[in-house]
Parts: structure tokens; C-alpha cells; sequence
């Protein structure tokens, strides 16, 4: 049973290509080309270097804007959720910028600095920014009084409050808004490059699009998530591991 | 060398919602002097931690002094809360370590690991050590910063009694080593006469002085159960007022 349980993932794996495959003989279109056709498009893009340039633009896109949006936002989110009469405040501000359509803003930010990477990265960092908000207030509000209180009474200082005290509370709330705000970035992102950019992932979809060319388009989101999957196994989850290793 | 002068007017909990306004502290005067070991006695919920909470500078928001005569101006205050509050993604060692600013303290922290009997521990974190242990981790990261003031909050509760007894010991013995200003807070009397130079014995709240008790016992019989029955026996049958707050 053990052995069985371990291969389960790569079982379901094979079992959805085979679907795939099935389903894309039966229907016999260009519109659902096969895993193999899509698999050669795939290697076609690589050598030509194409599919690495395009996402490599999008990484860079992605780093950039996540980077800003969580430092601003790790910032922002102790504050409001440390000082009652800021939180109050804008408060109001955050509901607004929650609910603001993706769409929006980026036609916003394009319209008023113009058609420029700058305008593309302040599109995805203001679309990110509220979620980052809201996730480090929910932590910074429920920071351990009584683990404050210690550190107050021996007299730990600013750093070794922050290092050790408070930021090991805060670290499974940033680990949340990383998850949640790479998804949607990537998301925002596509769309920030399909409607004011010229390179990247995005404009790629947009013009597989134009041109019907479904192979292309597949191969394109095998290595976008490819790509997500690396992040989630190479970075997160031994990040997540790490943190995790006092819990009983 | 610390003094203290506690000259409190009030100290009020402001309602909230349904919880009504509640007076923990009314006129409380109390001085301790310098290397003196009070042990506070008095029914639970009369605002003993608030007490204590209040000269730790933890909660500033009461009428009345707090004035403690030291030869620095900021005399190091060591606290045993109620809870042992060590931080669970530090393991024993590194919680003790945290409090220390100086890497000197290895040898001292492996002498109190060693008395403590939580050598053997010292790389678990907390989640792993039961209560008892992790009251007496709490009780060396008091110790292990020297502090002018020692203030404990029921520190023994929950330790079984040969551990309670012997740590009880250790806790006069490097009181007589190391002399310092000991506020203990306890609900049980022959605790209070093993370890006490005086016993003061609070009101239920609002909290206030009813009598203080000069215990005049030698080591040795600190350490005799008979001996501590039998100044019990006499403080109850001598103030018969305290017998209503046990």
C-alpha cells in the first residue's frame, strides 16, 4: 500500500495525459491538438530561444512587482494592524483598492504614465498590494500579547523583539500572502502584457490567439506552470518546512 | 541593592462591553526593602499579577507611585509569569540565551540547566517539554540575567512536589548566594513560610494590605515540613482574619 501511495501523483499524472490524448483523437481538431503535437510545439519554442525570452521577461515582471508589492505591504500591514487610529482610517481605502477591478487599474496606470514598463509593474503592484495589506494586519493584530509583555519586561530591545518575537509570528501570514499573491500575480500580469506591452508571456497568448494557434498556447501555459510548480518545490515548501519544525 | 516603594491609589479595569468596571487594586501601600524576600498571599482573582504586572512597568495605566531606589536608573527586573511565555520556535537553550546580551553566560547557563535537570532537554523546544519543565526553563531565564528584582507569579504551581520542594530550595539558596529583591506570589502558606522573610496577605479585590508576617524560621527548618506546619498552625490561630483568605 505504501509504494502504491507514493506513486499515486505520477499515476494521476499519466492517467490525464492518457484523458488528453483520448479525448483529443476523438474529437480530431486543431482546436485540442494532442500532448505529442503540443510537446513538439514545446520543444520547437525552447531551441528557438523564444519560450525562455518571453518568460523570462514575465519572471522579471513577476519579481519585481511582487517584491515591491510585499515589502510595501509587510510595512503597511504591521502598521495598520499595531495602531488602532491608522487602521480606522484607511481602513476605507483598503475596501476600495480590494474592489477595484484587475482590469481597471491596469487600463488606469496605461492611460495615465502611458504604455511603459513602469506603468505595467505599478499596475501589478497596485493590484497586489491590498491583498498583502489585509493578510499582515489579520497577523499583526493577533501578535501574542503575553510573548510582547516577556520581551517588554527583559528588556530584549527593538531587534530581538522583531527577530525573535514578533516576526516568527507574523512569518506563516507573509508565507499566505507569497501563495496567494504569486497566483494572483500571475494572473494580473498576463493581462497587464497583453494590453500594453510588447514581449513577455502575455503578448505571446495574445497573439497565439489572434492566430488560432492552440499548440502554441498550450505549450506556453505547460511551462508557465511548470514554472509555478519549481517555485512551489524549490522555494516554498522547504521555506514553509523550515518554519514549520518546532511544531510538534 | 533595590528598594521598592509600591503606593498604589487605584488601579481600574474600564468596562468593556458587557464586562463591568472592576477596581482590581484600592490603597495598596507596601515597601520592600533591599534583598528582602516577600511573598504575596491572598485569594485568586484580587489582582496579585495586576500587582505585579504594574512594577514589571508592564501597565502603566493606574492612579499612584511605583518607586523603586537603585544604584542604576534601570534596575534588571527578572519575571516568572504565570504561564512560562517561552517562545516555542527557540528551543530551551536559545530562549535562555535570548535574554543575555553577553556570550560570557554559557558556563552559567549550563550550572542552572544542570540544577534545573533540563540538560538533557536543553535543544527541545518547548512544545515538546511538559508544564513542569517549562516552568523551570521560565524560572532560569529569570535567574540567568542577575536580576536586582525578582518577581514571580506562582511559579511552582503545576510542579509535583519533590520538584516543587527542591527547586523551592535551589530558589533560596541562590537568593543566599546572590541576594536580590524576591516579590513571590503565592495561594499556598507553607510555601510562602519556607521561602519568605515576610508574608503579606492581600484582600480580594480591590486588593489591599490585611497583615504582614515576619518569618523568623533558620534554614534548616525552612526545610523541615514539621517545623512549617507548626508556624502555619500558629499564624492561623494568631490572626484569625487570614484565615478567610486561604
Amino acid at each position: 500500500m505504501i509504494t502504491l501511495k507514493k506513486y499515486l501523483p505520477t499515476l494521476s499524472l499519466l492517467v490525464f495525459i492518457a484523458v488528453w490524448q483520448g479525448l483529443a483523437i476523438y474529437i480530431n481538431r486543431n482546436t485540442l491538438p494532442t500532448p505529442e503535437a503540443v510537446a513538439k510545439v514545446f520543444w520547437l519554442e525552447c531551441s528557438s530561444g523564444r519560450l525562455p525570452f518571453h518568460l523570462g521577461v514575465t519572471l522579471l515582471r513577476l519579481i519585481t512587482g511582487f517584491s515591491i508589492a510585499m515589502l510595501l505591504g509587510c510595512a503597511t500591514g504591521i502598521a495598520l494592524g499595531r495602531n488602532k487610529k491608522l487602521d480606522a482610517f484607511f481602513d476605507n481605502w483598503l475596501v476600495i483598492f480590494l474592489n477595484i477591478p484587475a482590469l481597471v487599474t491596469i487600463i488606469l496606470c496605461y492611460v495615465w504614465f502611458g504604455l511603459t514598463e513602469s506603468a505595467a509593474i505599478l499596475a501589478v503592484v497596485i493590484n497586489k498590494l491590498p491583498n498583502v495589506i489585509v493578510t499582515i494586519r489579520e497577523g499583526a493584530r493577533s501578535l501574542d500579547q503575553d510573548l510582547l509583555e516577556m520581551a517588554q519586561s527583559y528588556h530584549l530591545g527593538k531587534r530581538k523583539t522583531l527577530i525573535h518575537v514578533i516576526w516568527p509570528q507574523l512569518y506563516p501570514f507573509v508565507m499566505g500572502a507569497t501563495r496567494t499573491g504569486l497566483a494572483l500575480i500571475w494572473k494580473i500580469i498576463l493581462l497587464v502584457e497583453l494590453l500594453g506591452r510588447s514581449n513577455g508571456m502575455g503578448y505571446q497568448l495574445h497573439l497565439f490567439f489572434q492566430l488560432f494557434d492552440v499548440a502554441s498556447l498550450l505549450a506556453y501555459t505547460i511551462a508557465f506552470v511548470a514554472v509555478t510548480q519549481l517555485i512551489e518545490f524549490m522555494v516554498l515548501k522547504p521555506l514553509d518546512n523550515k518554519a514549520q519544525r518546532w511544531r510538534r | 541593592m533595590a528598594t521598592i516603594h509600591i503606593d498604589i491609589h487605584s488601579k481600574i479595569y474600564p468596562s468593556v462591553e458587557r464586562a463591568k468596571l472592576h477596581q482590581a487594586i484600592a490603597n495598596l501601600y507596601l515597601s520592600l526593602h533591599a534583598e528582602e524576600f516577600v511573598c504575596l498571599v491572598g485569594p485568586s482573582g484580587c489582582g496579585k499579577t495586576t500587582l505585579l504586572n504594574i512594577i514589571a512597568g508592564l501597565d502603566a495605566d493606574f492612579k499612584g507611585d511605583i518607586t523603586i531606589e537603585h544604584r542604576h536608573d534601570h534596575p534588571m527586573i527578572g519575571y516568572v509569569f504565570q504561564n512560562p511565555r517561552l517562545l516555542p520556535w527557540l528551543t530551551v537553550r536559545e530562549n535562555i540565551e535570548l535574554v543575555v546580551s553577553d556570550r560570557r553566560s554559557t558556563d552559567v547557563i549550563d550550572a542552572l540547566l544542570e540544577t534545573m535537570q533540563l540538560k538533557q532537554v536543553q535543544h527541545s523546544y518547548p512544545e515538546r517539554l511538559s508544564l513542569g519543565m517549562s516552568r523551570r526553563v521560565a524560572i532560569i531565564r529569570a535567574f540567568v540575567i542577575n536580576p536586582d528584582i525578582l518577581l514571580m507569579d506562582e511559579p511552582f504551581v503545576s510542579l509535583d512536589a519533590p520538584t516543587a520542594r527542591q527547586v523551592r530550595e535551589l530558589l533560596r539558596q541562590l537568593w543566599l548566594q546572590r541576594p536580590h529583591t524576591v516579590l513571590f506570589v503565592t495561594h499556598d502558606l507553607r510555601e510562602a513560610i519556607a521561602l519568605a522573610d515576610r508574608i503579606v496577605f492581600l484582600s480580594s479585590a480591590p486588593m489591599r494590605v490585611v497583615s504582614e508576617i515576619k518569618v523568623p524560621l533558620a534554614k534548616t527548618e525552612r526545610n523541615d515540613d514539621q517545623a512549617v506546619e507548626l508556624f502555619r498552625q500558629q499564624i492561623i490561630n494568631n490572626y484569625p482574619e487570614i484565615n478567610m483568605l486561604l
